[in-house]
């Protein structure tokens, strides 16, 4: 098994990339929210939460990948872009223009007082479109190596 | 319904996005792209109709009041325009069906075809230039997929060089936007065109209009911008090819009527002196290439710059007359091109070759065929009372009206010239005595395909002979740019 | 720092153009890649590098920054990053049909079929 013997010193990537990687994704969430009313979004963290999983690629490969997330990514670029459509086309049923985002103020337990806004359903949209295609073409390529 | 300009985009791109979920289930696929498009077909025949009883369409997205947000406007010239290319994608994904195999129709090929059509219909409708920009890589990303599809050698080889080419098209047109946005201030096309006459010194407004002048002849194959456009259209597959060929270098001559018209027409002989030179030298090449090839597709490309250059000098003399001219001409040719590439299409596909040597004699077998490729032909030459035949003729009468001599002859010496090429392509490949026995992949559905294709041509004759119906709209349509201010009042409401 | 933001995208066009016109497919995508983002620049440039605070968000600011220009560059941004990706799967499909990445060798010269 030559790929084995060129793995042998993966120990540390591969024990660091496990934890490693549920840090960037907690910190891809963080940006994702707070995209709101700050840097961030949906784009970026989209983008942050696809590197973690190419970090995980790197240090294991993608079979394991798979098997650990059996997600089909070009569903997932689909749903993003359904949800997004749908966001913009609520308003269109309700007689405003398309795109037109609704908002309102919300006692949620715990978290005190907060804005919810369908830009944020807009927003998940990207994020997951983010990841399907960044994904899909990493796989592209890898795959046929 | 206040909604109604963004239907032509959304309704295709839902039914992408739905079809997006199950790409191999070929049948349904086939199904819904079909249905959407025609939706898609009535709601923009019923936006042509509200345009002409109410007048300009506007639309805010996200409820954002013009000029801060982005716009979306529909007026007749953008609603005749995505009417066409609508019907247009109808009739070739109709022929599509019968065209490819399972395998093929499995790679997306509806997706990206869907999603083509909804960048067009948006770079059509906006009203902002940077989202003018947004929808042309829409369309440019589809077109990517679609011109890759196969992934033979030749097709990776030229893609590549497609692909570089729009790059840095896009590039450039980024960098034109921030110019723009530089001098002015503002990217909604309404609010530039009050704003450019206010600017203190117009050679930077020059500058700009050429880089866009640039941007756009890139698009739509202007000399010396087309080199790439050969290589990259004859290895699509025809399909493919026809959408490419009817959509995509009209969107490009599209937006400079657009953006000439609305704002860069103020400022000085040099710009209309620069398309003008830029059009008869298309017109040139296009007419060269045209009678030098014997292979059919490579004709009929070259026969698209011959019509990018009779419109952009339509466009360039700028008046009433002859911007109806370059719009009726538009529409006939976004047609009668689609038509004559799938002709052409059916003729490589029947006899395994595209050269015209190979051919031959095809009409005694396929005499529909072969009777449909001669009227389409004709009407690409303006044989009246075919419907080429009042656009060149509005254009032409509206040089001759500027004092303009050699413009008009030299519009009209190229349709002696589109004549001559179809008609080698008709008496060598469907007169004659056949070569051989042809046993194409296509030999047997040709039936079915020359369908779709005959109703299209029905549409073009139609248009050709409903030339005095369709002028009001025509008119309708050319009025807010001869007049940019009924396009400002539209838009921004005081 | 207009200016001085002027020269880096003249030096990053530059670059862009020497890279474009090289014949490794590779260097090619890398001077794109380059080119989009001297566009970029350009935008964020033209509209004035202003230092100021985020608009409307908070009540009271007096000095802030156009958020326009940052908007367009974003969407700018995500476009010729896919646009690369798509570059980048395409130039390696392309280098295993035809085991060649020179551009010398990607002429056509064959006639079509």
């Amino acid at each position: 098994m030559k790929q084995n013997s060129k793995r042998v010193n993966d120990v540390i990537l591969q024990t660091a990339a496990i934890i490693i990687f549920f840090i960037i994704v907690i910190f891809s969430i963080d940006l994702f929210f707070a995209g709101h009313y700050s840097p961030g979004g949906g784009f970026i963290g989209g983008l942050m939460t696809s590197a973690a999983l190419v970090l995980l690629l790197l240090a294991f490969d993608s079979k394991t990948l798979a098997n650990v997330l059996p997600i089909d990514y070009r569903l997932m670029t689909a749903t993003g872009l359904l949800i997004a459509l749908l966001t913009g086309l609520h308003s269109v049923f309700l007689g405003r223009p398309f795109l037109t985002h609704a908002y309102g103020k919300f006692d949620l337990p715990l978290l005190g007082e907060q804005t919810l806004h369908t830009a944020i359903a807009f927003d998940l949209g990207v994020y997951l479109v983010v990841i399907g295609i960044t994904l899909t073409i990493i796989q592209t390529i890898g795959e046929s190596e | 319904m206040i909604n109604l300009p963004v239907f032509p985009i959304v309704i295709p791109a839902l039914a992408a996005i739905i079809m997006m979920f199950m790409p191999k289930r070929v049948q349904l696929q086939r199904g819904m792209a079909l249905g959407a498009l025609a939706m898609t077909a009535i709601v923009s025949l019923f936006l042509v109709h509200t345009v002409s009883t109410e007048g300009i369409q506007t639309l805010n997205l996200g409820n954002w009041q013009a000029p801060f947000g982005i716009t979306l406007v529909s007026d007749m010239l953008s609603a005749l325009l995505v009417t066409t290319s609508t019907l247009l994608t109808f009739f070739i994904v109709w022929f599509a069906v019968h065209y490819f195999s399972d395998s093929y129709e499995g790679n997306y090929l509806y997706i990206s075809m869907l999603f083509m059509l909804v960048g067009v219909n948006g770079a059509f409708t906006t009203g902002d230039i940077f989202n003018l920009f947004v929808f042309f890589e829409v369309f440019l990303m589809s077109s990517y997929v679609l011109i890759v599809l196969g992934g033979r050698g030749v097709q990776l080889r030229e893609s590549i060089k497609y692909l570089l080419v729009n790059i840095i098209a896009s590039a450039l047109f980024v960098m034109s936007v921030a110019l723009l946005y530089g001098v002015t201030g503002t990217l909604n096309l309404a609010d530039l065109a009050m704003k450019i006459p206010l600017v203190d010194n117009p050679d930077v407004i020059t500058v700009i209009g050429v880089m866009f002048v640039i941007v756009f002849g890139m698009k739509g194959a202007l000399v010396p911008l087309h080199y790439w456009l050969p290589g990259a259209y004859v290895v699509a597959p025809t399909p493919i090819l026809a959408m490419f060929g009817a959509l995509l270098t009209k969107v490009g001559v599209y937006s400079i009527l657009r953006t000439y018209t609305l704002l860069f027409d103020g400022n000085g002989e040099f710009l209309q002196t620069f398309l003008m030179v830029l059009a008869v030298l298309t017109i040139f090449i296009g007419m060269t290439g045209a009678i030098a090839y014997n292979d059919v597709k490579l004709i009929i490309i070259y026969n698209i710059m011959i019509a990018v250059g009779v419109i952009l000098y339509g466009i360039s003399v700028n008046t009433q007359t002859s911007l109806e001219g370059s719009l009726y001409y538009l529409i006939h040719d976004m047609i009668i091109k689609a038509v004559l590439f799938m002709l052409v299409g059916m003729m490589i596909g029947i006899t395994k070759s595209g050269q015209l040597r190979d051919m031959g004699g095809l009409i005694t077998r396929f005499p529909l065929f072969g009777w449909t490729f001669f009227v389409a032909a004709l009407s690409l030459a303006g044989i009246p009372p075919l419907s080429g035949f009042f656009g060149k003729l509005l254009i032409v009468s509206g040089g001759m009206d500027e004092g303009e001599l050699f413009g008009p002859l030299l519009v009209l010496l190229s349709s002696l010239f589109v004549l001559y090429s179809v008609m080698k392509i008709f008496l060598n490949g469907f007169w004659g005595e056949a070569k051989r026995e042809y046993d194409g992949p296509l030999v047997p559905y040709t039936k079915r395909l020359i369908v779709p294709v005959f109703l299209l041509l029905i549409i073009a004759v139609a248009y050709g002979f409903g030339a005095e119906a369709i002028h009001p709209y025509i008119t309708q349509a050319i009025e807010p740019l001869v007049n940019p201010e009924i396009y400002i009042d539209a838009v921004i409401k005081e | 720092m207009e200016i001085f933001v002027s020269i880096i995208i003249g030096v990053l066009t530059m670059c862009a153009v020497y890279l474009v016109l090289s014949r490794s497919l590779l260097r090619i995508i890398i001077g794109t890649a380059l080119f989009s983002h001297a566009a970029h620049l350009l935008v964020l440039t033209t509209a004035g590098l202003k230092t100021g605070a985020a608009p409307v968000l908070v009540d009271g600011v007096t000095e802030f920054t156009d958020p326009l220009p940052q908007a367009l560059v974003l969407t700018a941004i995500v476009i010729s990053f896919g646009v690369t990706a798509f570059f980048l799967v395409l130039a390696y499909r392309t280098y295993q049909e035809l085991s060649t990445d020179n551009m010398e060798e990607m002429k056509g010269t064959e006639s079509y079929d």
